[in-house]
């Protein structure tokens, strides 16, 4: 295992896990898994979830069981940017589908797919709490809401510009 | 019917810092609580003033917060439910994104009655720039004496911390999200114990919703009586309302309990009538998981009486004719809707949500979904119709949480009011793949 956070990743999950009382550090699990996620390139390997587990001081199989059951880590590759479309109800009744097409066809790939430049990887998520700004999508930490064709297209060239891992928390 | 009561300052420019706040009256019931209250005293408070829980059950607070157990030499926590995942629902992100020292005030305030000296606020992962507009706004509170040691030279400490989860609709439900709190997955904990006995870490825990928690610091600085005045009946004080779907003004509104449905769907006050001059076919008041009501059932009850937005008025009629105000999550459906749709998009999300413990949920949301999908895309079979209410009969009431309801009455009443676009979508299947069923079944449904 050669993976490690840097000196700043560690320094703020040591810190997170002084938030919970004594012998109950666990709880620092989800949040430092978020930092491990921004920290080796989007996705948790069995490398990372291992060495979360020896920073907390817990079995790695609690970390898998964990990392495997919420949606927002990634048992696999992805891309830098992560476009995640709402497709749940209010999203799906006012253009979350059309809108899915669209990046489809504009990324020549399907839900689910990463482009093979690496660069994006698209997905259909459930409700992100942007109900009343549908069609919308979550990339990193950024909501985008209220989207039209062209204004995925300047997302698109935005983060294309960019160039960097999206993630959900910039531990900056 | 437009008292506003947490968002009255919602537009004063900079409400979101800890000077505009305290300025505008922020942190008055801090004070008030800790200078001039017991502990008791405030839940006292909370009692009178009637206040259901806004997360979705709609318990009433202060009874929630009177079965806290106190055993000497425990810590007792206070645990904010920000895992706002409820589909149409996102006042709590409008609340705290706007407003973040209403919802620390409230904490503060919630703590000390409850006898917290350290809490938290659980939000959503997704949410995660929120979460750090309200780690700003905790350290603005540190800065000025109001969380930490000796708050206000009271002698009551307390710590608040924000906790993010990773995605997951099941941590909504308050068990679950203790134990996603903990570190483990979400999965709901068979009831009892509850949690004001053994919640967060074994030890008595109240888990309030936060526009539950934010409604305190009003309810404290006017006091319970003059709170339990506004609004109707059981059903007090003021509400966020979430509104999305085919209207002209999708937001959020704060509404006294007690508004008019009729008023609220069509005054440009609120959602301001249907999108492109359609018509209504049916609304989702509470969240994706209550039951869906076709336009007349919404707009009237089953008795022709005027249907009122409250806990009372929208069950009128159980659920048979009524549904539930649920989180307020309220979704308006035109015309061109198609409800079949809309169904298995609703049966995909449960599915998708479902944390696979009780095998009803974890097999019968499957089930559902693949029926839906298959009436959908002009698969089905007449005998499926039968087969969803059976399926859904068969998960509700049988799981440990009550994510198998959530995911078994919005099947259920689709088909109770929607049966002959169900059956058409049947019997045409090729025809309705390229069209909808339209507002004909909405009409035809409510004459029964």
């Amino acid at each position: 295992m050669n993976l490690a956070f840097s000196e700043e990743a560690l320094t703020l999950s040591k810190a997170l896990m002084k938030r919970y009382p004594e012998g109950k550090h666990k709880s620092a699990l989800i949040p430092i898994l978020h930092i491990a996620q921004a920290e080796f390139n989007g996705w948790l390997s069995t490398d990372a979830m291992d060495y979360v587990a020896s920073i907390i001081g817990i079995k790695p199989i609690e970390v898998y069981e964990v990392a495997s059951f919420y949606s927002m880590f990634n048992m696999q590759p992805v891309g830098k940017c992560s476009l995640e479309v709402c497709h749940t109800g209010p999203c799906a009744i006012n253009g979350a589908e059309s809108l899915i097409s669209y990046l489809e066809n504009k990324l020549n790939i399907k839900l689910g797919q990463t482009t093979a430049d690496g660069m994006f990887t698209l997905k259909a998520v459930e409700c992100l709490g942007s109900c009343g700004s549908a069609p919308m999508l979550q990339c990193g930490v950024n909501y985008y809401e209220n989207l039209t064709n062209e204004k995925a297209d300047d997302l698109i060239n935005k983060l294309t510009a960019e160039n960097r891992l999206q993630s959900y928390t910039d531990i900056k | 019917m437009s008292r506003k009561i947490l968002l009255e300052h919602i537009d004063v420019p900079g409400i979101n810092t800890f000077d505009t706040y305290r300025k505008m009256g922020g942190y008055r019931s801090v004070e008030k609580a800790l200078k001039t209250m017991s502990p008791d005293d405030v839940v006292e408070e909370v009692k009178k003033s009637g206040m259901r829980g806004r997360g979705g059950a709609g318990f009433p607070t202060g009874m929630k917060w009177s079965f806290l157990a106190k055993p000497v030499g425990v810590p007792r926590y206070l645990v904010c439910n920000a895992d706002e995942s409820e589909p149409g629902t996102f006042k709590d992100r409008y609340l705290m994104e706007k407003i973040p020292h209403g919802l620390i005030e409230g904490m503060i305030t919630s703590s000390y009655a409850l006898g917290a000296n350290t809490s938290y606020i659980y939000i959503r992962g997704e949410y995660f720039y929120i979460l750090r507009i309200l780690e700003k706004a905790i350290a603005e509170a540190y800065a000025n004496g109001f969380l930490g040691k000796n708050i206000l030279g009271s002698g009551y400490d307390l710590d608040l911390y924000v906790h993010p989860g990773a995605g997951a609709y099941i941590c909504g439900e308050e068990t679950a999200l203790l134990e996603s709190l903990e570190g483990k997955r979400g999965n709901p904990r068979v009831k009892p114990p509850f949690p004001a006995i053994a919640g967060l870490y074994a030890c008595p825990t109240v888990v309030n919703n936060v526009e539950t928690i934010a409604a305190i610091a009003p309810i404290v600085n006017m006091g319970g009586d003059e709170y339990a005045k506004i609004g109707i009946g059981r059903s007090t004080g003021t509400k966020l309302i979430s509104a999305s779907g085919h209207i002209n003004n999708p937001g959020i509104y704060e509404i006294e309990l007690g508004l008019p449905v009729e008023e609220f769907i069509y005054s440009d006050k609120y959602c301001g009538g249907i999108k492109n001059g359609k018509k209504l076919k049916a609304v989702v008041a509470g969240g994706s998981s209550v039951p869906i009501l076709p336009a007349n059932l919404i707009l009237k009850t089953a008795n022709n009486e005027e249907r009122l937005m409250s806990y009372e008025s929208l069950s009128d009629g159980g659920f048979v004719s009524g549904t539930m105000l649920g989180s307020g999550g309220f979704v308006v459906y035109d015309e061109d809707s198609c409800i079949v749709r809309n169904t298995w998009n609703f049966a995909r999300f449960y599915h998708h949500e479902s944390c696979g413990q009780c095998s009803p949920c974890r097999e019968g949301t499957g089930w559902m979904e693949k029926v839906l999908h298959r009436i959908e895309y002009g698969h089905g079979k007449l005998s499926d119709i039968d087969l969803l209410v059976e399926v859904s009969k068969k998960i509700e009431g049988n799981t440990i949480c009550p994510l198998g309801d959530a995911a078994a009455w919005p099947v259920a009443s689709a088909i109770r009011h929607f049966r002959e676009e169900f059956e058409w979508h049947i019997k045409e299947a090729t025809l309705s793949q390229t069209r909808n069923f339209g507002l004909l079944a909405a009409h035809e449904a409510l004459v029964k």
